[in-house]
């Protein structure tokens, strides 16, 4: 392909000047607003007005309120929304490996459908897919009656209301944004590299593990990320799903601004919870060895 | 067993594709389904009612209605500010292009529920919060599918060879010519694309809507009003019909570049 030639000039700046702008005003100024929000007074309320008075208690508030385990069996909502993310990511990598590495390796002629078929599910409603699921693990449906015949379930055990059903909503409704991306790296991996560890005796496991997997790599990385970031913010398969002992992190902080109007300690939440993600993100993306990705 | 050994990675595949419609499935079958009581959420038997009478629940198709018109706007919206930003990051120079790649790739790694929020509080500090609705919904929509798009056709862009470009320019075209003759039908599979996305991530979305709709109500907002008290089988009407419509979209695409590719095919 020819190299591409950029046009220095005013033309370029003028082409990025409504998007930075909108970007600015409704993605990056609205950070500073969640700050000041997360520092009010929290005496004041929504309708007589907040005063800035540099709470940083709030955060405090916010952290012994709802980051800190309450028992063994309950985590609170902060840690219990990052356990849920985290197991639903590493589930989600297994299933999603096997996927994308069947499309690009084994597909054959059947690749482009197969990739279609990927996505297409995900066109219908997330709410909707959701209540399906609500429907196919509730107390009569046909999941919960073959594990009660079983009895890997009791007569009266459920699924709906427990982590089971609330992590697998979570892994279903985030499965794509972790098969394209693993699809992308393991589609660019020369088939002759793999060929030649089995030409020089490696058995195919250690192929796998010495070649394919350092090699997808880049896309284990942005996949888990893809996949974990949703998900621990999400609230409707909590919601959905659960109950509310199931209740996360994004649950709280919907219901402390819709309903409990307590905009101080949901600004100090919301913050605590992008710091954390992008805490582990940074730590996450240095051990892989992938900052270019970044 | 040999071929058993073979094809396992295939069909543990299959299966797990399977397991992705399964939903699905249920959504087209709970379509037809003829509830004997609206607390019970099961298939009792079947009915066409749900089909010939889709806005019979109340707000159902007027909450529908909301959600074409923002998704509408907002996929204008996205696409033009995002096409433009991708030319201007694939074609021209400029000073800050690292901090310009992140400004595009951190709305799509933050979670929806803090760019919801942070935007809540904008609106709040700025004393719109009375004003919540439509217009603050588009806002939010726009903003965080405009990344997608500027991904999308910088994609389609970057792939493309400029020496068809360059041909135009010898043959004496002028840049004007060049850039609508051949830099934009080439380019706009990528722009369709890219607004068939945004589309459906303005269309599906809850988390930020839900925070900054104040009392107007979007698709998903009904439905999720309606999973507290008793579901209506219509909801799954629209489920079904927007599954349908995708896979229409999807595979007439897909037809469409077979016919081509053969038409260049037999041409050259």
């Amino acid at each position: 392909m020819a190299e591409m030639t950029r046009r220095r000039g005013l033309t370029g700046y003028l082409l990025l000047v409504p998007g930075v702008v909108w970007l600015a005003l409704f993605f990056v100024i609205p950070f500073y607003s969640l700050v000041a929000a997360s520092l009010f007074d929290p005496g004041g309320s929504v309708f007589s007005g907040y005063e800035m008075t540099w709470h940083v208690q709030n955060y405090w508030d916010a952290l012994k309120e709802y980051g800190k385990p309450n028992s063994w069996s309950d985590w609170g909502p902060l840690l219990r929304s990052f356990w849920y993310a985290g197991l639903s990511t590493v589930i989600c990598l297994v299933l999603g490996y096997v996927l994308a590495y069947a499309i690009a390796f084994k597909a054959g002629r059947w690749k482009n459908l197969m990739l279609v078929l990927v996505i297409a599910p995900f066109f219908t409603s997330f709410l909707v897919r959701t209540l399906a699921w609500k429907l196919i693990l509730g107390d009569d449906g046909p999941v919960v009656s073959v594990l009660q015949a079983v009895h890997i379930l009791g007569a009266d055990g459920r699924l709906l209301a427990t982590p089971v059903a609330v992590i697998a909503g979570i892994v279903y409704n985030f499965l794509p944004f972790m098969v394209l991306p693993l699809y992308a790296s393991l589609d660019k991996i020369d088939h002759r590299l793999i060929e030649a560890s089995g030409d020089l005796y490696a058995n195919p496991f250690v192929g796998f593990f010495k070649v394919t997997w350092p090699l997808s790599l880049p896309g284990v990385v942005s996949g888990t990320l893809l996949t974990f970031i949703p998900a621990a913010g999400d609230y409707i398969n909590a919601q959905l799903l659960g109950s509310t002992n199931q209740r996360m992190i994004g649950n709280v902080i919907q219901n402390l601004f819709t309903d409990a109007n307590d905009y101080p300690a949901a600004a100090a939440l919301s913050m605590i919870l992008m710091v954390v993600i992008i805490a582990m993100v940074l730590f996450y993306v240095r051990r892989a060895g992938t900052e270019e990705l970044l | 067993m040999r071929w058993l050994r073979e094809h396992v990675v295939l069909i543990l595949g299959i299966a797990i594709l399977l397991y992705t419609f399964i939903p699905i499935f249920v959504v087209v079958l709970m379509s037809f389904n003829d509830p004997s009581s609206r607390l019970i959420y099961r298939f009792d038997g079947f009915t066409m009612d749900n089909w010939l009478h889709p806005c019979e629940p109340e707000g159902l198709c007027s909450a529908l209605g909301t959600s074409i018109q923002i998704s509408l706007l907002a996929t204008l919206g996205s696409t033009i500010l995002g096409t433009l930003m991708a030319f201007a990051l694939v074609r021209h120079d400029f000073l800050g292009r690292s901090s310009m790649n992140l400004l595009i790739f951190l709305p799509m790694a933050t979670p929806e529920i803090v760019m919801g929020s942070s935007l809540l509080a904008l609106f709040v500090a700025t004393g719109f919060s009375g004003q919540l609705g439509f217009w603050t919904i588009l806002i939010a929509h726009i903003m965080f599918c405009v990344s997608f798009v500027v991904v999308t056709v910088r994609a389609r862009l970057a792939g493309m060879d400029d020496n068809l470009e360059q041909a135009a320019m010898d043959l004496y075209a002028t840049p004007r010519e060049t850039f609508w003759r051949i830099t934009f039908p080439l380019v706009f599979p990528g722009i369709l694309g890219a607004a068939l996305l945004s589309f459906s991530l303005s269309f599906d979305d809850f988390i930020i809507t839900n925070l900054n709709a104040g009392n107007t109500t979007t698709f998903p907002m009904y439905v999720w009003g309606v999973a507290q008290r008793g579901i209506p089988m219509q909801v799954n009407v629209v489920g079904t019909v927007m599954f349908a419509i995708s896979v229409l979209i999807v595979v007439g695409g897909e037809l469409n570049n077979r016919r081509r590719s053969k038409a260049l095919a037999t041409a050259s």
